[in-house]
């Protein structure tokens, strides 16, 4: 549509204009044009110098992985399935397959508290919620999205966590349940603006419709908004996933870091991210152990991309449905 | 069906309503409580620590001030390198890129970029500013690796308000003759500009609370004031984490004092975007 | 609105130019100057590094020309760093191995060692632990995993929670090839990434076992006794506890100008006044 009407600033009568006047000086629409083509060619430039280096982020982490995946020390398949992960010893193992359980564990306890806490909060400051309470909200929502995550560590390691160690007599602070549930905090933010946004776009003719026939909010909310947003609040979930899979600070302080293949949430556990974080100042660049860790990085990419891809999909789905 | 069966199923209906409302409200003002639980903690345990020398000291003497100086660097730095290229890449993808799966894919991969978790791009910075460019650790290869963290934000944030500039705005001015660099300059831009920093700030605020892409590209436990880009440089969310963990002799006033710094910080600068942003809204009418 | 968006864009790409191309870079890997003007960048053991900040600190106090950048992260993080030629001193609360030593002179880097103080690793209990000594060879068990309960050794009936440093730590490293004997620390040992988040776990738990130089030894944890021996200044220095150690800095070649000086100060009786203000033990 732009493209037509770029044309049409011709038909305006500026085609007719010379571009260069009797001086050989060029006219203002010559110039007008010149300064047009140098500022889309730098813009154009930047827009592709972020697409680089976006891309560029991708290629590193593959290149840098590749040779403990080719390597017959390391090797793809056996990094993730092996069980041990001891990359000081001589000979060193490099399976990480515990530390994935490790962020499963985690993430899973963060997403059985958000999920539930999250939609039944967005539901009601949808629903059920009046104005004032809605602005509120999501004030409040937007506080606790802005926290650092490293502050939210400090809650892990002085209140939550000995909460949790008194409140279910575990011997330690620091386990998956504990990380968990700090997590929850984090994925909690992105899980209720999305699903409340998505609750709010569907339009107001359904709820109307709904309760004119005699529905009381609750069943409006549960029969009709809460499966017409659907898409948006699996969105919303995915997301919040990755916000639980790829946080690094609070597992680093509140998991526990122990190398054990295990699902039980009282033990510690030692996510992915919290490998490099605690690994990375150690590697020497170039060596089996560097490239290791960017296998994990790598892991963590690929699994966070996808999780965001599919919310994305989702939600372009969802706001081509209700556009009007 | 009876009027009684009618008016029993209804009163059922009720029942059932002003119980999910009971317990969905109770999630909602769970998690405000805990919101208010954590400010509420944060103040308790670190207003007592807070004053002018804790502000401006060194360490030395009890104080943050070079972590405040540091943690504000990175984000200036930050925003250099980042504003300029994401505006830019934003107004190309939205103003220029022809419409089609390719430019869709282009964007949907920088959107996912932003969800990418933020020790992978430690990894990476450390892998190409500090090592490859030889760098070495250094306010500016912490300050690049934050911008490409923030830069799929700024896009996105950018791209958003930008197409919320109806389009016949566009079109009325590309109709009296203008380019279609001068419609963005003159008349998109202006228009977006609220979006665009309110997004920019919320990303640049994000981006001085991280720790992890910071971690082995920029900061050191303890130096002295930055004096050039290649200098290394104390921040206040590693300051954190390093005050929490590593002293024989536990410190928690200056590990809370921070912490209500930094969130303090990261709060007023939310606060005063999204207030510039309504603010900003408001005058803008179409 | 817009001027400003623009001034504030082209502002900020000018100030960032300005701040790269007026400054020159300082110097890291080089000491430049004379020995009282300098900056120094120190990274690497953990264990040391309250002690490498308390030394940083005294000594510019005393010679304001020269700048010192600390940081921890573990020995292995200092040597790293060394090896990649990004410090001058790397604290090392351990020996450089025989693949890290190699990989140093690939890469053109001379590792030199000055021992700067001595530490011992002190093993420590809950203080509701009944247990006053291990053997080492009962503590390498402990730690390989063969003994799991504390009736083995003497103690209740109860499972032993093992914590440890993680993989980056020299005091890791350390016990590996002292307590383990080159063995591999059991998968459920908790890998902490500092002596402080030990000590703060084997205060909280009545069953853990963790281990700590001895300079952080607090009264919130007990220390027991290895071969009968327990970690102290005396049986330190005349290294009769069997878990004694060299607190190193590693350099590039031997250290010349500004490092020359502080480490000749470190080794002197003031910077030596330091490691035992910090609780480890001198070196003579």
């Amino acid at each position: 549509m732009l493209v037509s009407v770029g044309m049409s600033s011709d038909v305006s009568g500026a085609m007719d204009e010379p571009l260069r006047d009797r001086g050989g000086r060029a006219s203002r629409t010559g110039r007008a044009r010149a300064v047009e083509a140098v500022v889309k060619a730098a813009i154009a430039g930047s827009g592709w110098i972020a697409i680089v280096i976006l891309t560029a982020i991708a290629a590193f982490l593959a290149v840098n992985a590749w040779p403990a995946l080719s390597s017959s020390a390391a090797g793809g398949w056996k990094m993730l399935t092996g069980s041990l992960w001891y990359p000081t010893a001589s000979p060193p193992e490099f399976g990480f397959l515990p530390y994935i359980v490790s962020t499963l564990r985690v993430t899973g306890v963060a997403l059985a508290i958000a999920v539930p806490v999250g939609i039944a909060a967005a539901v009601f400051i949808s629903e059920f919620a009046g104005r004032r309470f809605k602005e509120f909200s999501k004030s409040v929502i937007e506080f606790m999205a802005a926290v650092p995550s490293v502050v939210y560590g400090l809650m892990g390691v002085y209140v939550v966590g000995p909460a949790i160690k008194d409140l279910f007599h575990l011997p330690s602070a620091l386990t998956a349940l504990s990380a968990g549930v700090v997590l929850s905090f984090m994925a909690l933010p992105t899980i209720i603006s999305i699903s409340e946004d998505a609750m709010h776009a569907v339009p107001n003719d359904l709820r109307m419709g709904s309760l004119a026939l005699g529905n009381t909010r609750w069943q409006t909310a549960y029969k009709v908004i809460v499966p017409a947003a659907g898409s948006g609040i699996f969105a919303s979930v995915m997301l919040g996933m990755g916000r639980a899979i790829g946080e690094t600070m609070v597992v680093l302080m509140v998991a526990g870091g122990t190398m054990d293949l295990t699902w039980s949430l009282t033990a510690s556990a030692r996510p992915l991210t919290a490998v490099i974080a605690s690994e990375m100042g150690e590697v020497v660049q170039g060596g089996l152990h560097y490239s290791a860790l960017f296998v994990i990085g790598l892991t963590l990419f690929v699994i966070t991309f996808a999780a965001n891809l599919a919310a994305d999909l989702v939600l372009e789905r969802q706001r081509k449905r209700w556009r009007r | 069906m009876t009027r009684a069966r009618a008016r029993a199923r209804t009163r059922g209906a009720r029942i059932v309503e002003t119980v999910m409302k009971i317990v969905t409200g109770a999630a909602a003002a769970s998690v405000m409580l805990s919101a208010f639980a954590l400010l509420g903690y944060l103040l308790y345990r670190g207003l007592p620590s807070i004053s002018w020398s804790f502000l401006t000291s060194m360490p030395r003497d009890g104080g943050i001030f070079p972590a405040i100086v540091g943690t504000f660097w990175l984000t200036v730095g930050t925003a250099v390198f980042a504003l300029p290229i994401g505006i830019a890449a934003a107004i190309y993808l939205s103003e220029y890129a022809p419409r089609g799966a390719r430019t869709r894919l282009i964007r949907l991969s920088i959107a996912n970029m932003a969800g990418v978790p933020s020790i992978v791009y430690g990894l990476f910075g450390l892998a190409v500013f500090v090592m490859f460019f030889g760098f070495k650790i250094s306010m500016l290869s912490g300050a690049l690796t934050l911008a490409c963290l923030t830069l799929p934000v700024i896009i996105t944030a950018t791209e958003e308000a930008l197409r919320q500039v109806p389009q016949d705005l566009r079109q009325a001015s590309l109709a009296l003759g203008a380019t279609r660099w001068r419609t963005i300059y003159k008349v998109v831009l202006p228009a977006a500009a609220p979006g665009i920093v309110t997004g920019s700030i919320l990303g640049l605020s994000r981006a001085a609370g991280e720790t992890a892409p910071v971690l082995f590209t920029a900061v050191f436990f303890s130096a002295p004031l930055p004096s050039s880009p290649f200098d290394k440089v104390m921040a206040l969310p590693y300051h954190i984490y390093i005050m929490a963990t590593q002293p024989n002799r536990p410190q928690p006033a200056i590990v809370w004092g921070s912490a209500l710094v930094l969130v303090a910080g990261v709060t007023v600068i939310n606060i005063v975007a999204a207030a510039w942003r309504s603010r900003a809204r408001r005058k803008v009418t179409w | 609105m817009r001027n400003a968006l623009t001034l504030g864009v082209i502002g900020a790409m000018a100030l960032g130019t300005l701040g790269l191309v007026g400054c020159g870079s300082s110097t890291t890997g080089t000491t430049t100057g004379s020995s009282t003007s300098g900056a120094l960048t120190v990274a690497g053991s953990d264990t040391m590094v309250n002690m490498a900040q308390a030394w940083a600190d005294t000594y510019t106090k005393d010679n304001p020309g020269v700048s010192i950048a600390v940081k921890g992260g573990g020995s292995g993080t200092g040597i790293a760093a060394l090896i990649n030629g990004t410090v001058d001193f790397a604290d090392a609360s351990r020996e450089m191995k025989p693949e890290e030593i190699a990989q140093a002179q690939a890469k053109g880097i001379k590792p030199v060692a000055t021992k700067v103080a001595r530490d011992g690793v002190a093993i420590v209990v809950n203080p509701a632990n009944k247990v006053e000594n291990l053997t080492l060879d009962q503590l390498g068990k402990i730690y390989l995993g063969t003994i799991t309960n504390w009736k083995d050794v003497g103690g209740a009936d109860a499972p032993i929670t093992l914590v440890s440093r993680d993989p980056s730590s020299g005091t890791y490293e350390f016990m590996t090839s002292k307590a383990l004997k080159g063995g591999k620390f059991a998968g459920s040992a908790k890998l902490l990434g500092s002596t402080q988040a030990v000590v703060d776990e084997v205060k909280a738990d009545p069953n853990a076992i963790g281990y700590i130089g001895v300079g952080y030894e607090s009264s919130a944890v007990k220390v027991i006794g290895v071969d009968g021996i327990k970690a102290s200044t005396a049986t330190v220095k005349d290294e009769s506890y069997p878990l004694w150690r060299f607190l190193n800095m590693y350099s590039n070649g031997e250290p010349t100008g500004v490092a020359k000086a502080y480490v000749d100060w470190i080794l002197s009786p003031a910077g030596q006044k330091v490691v035992t203000d910090q609780g480890f033990v001198t070196l003579n």
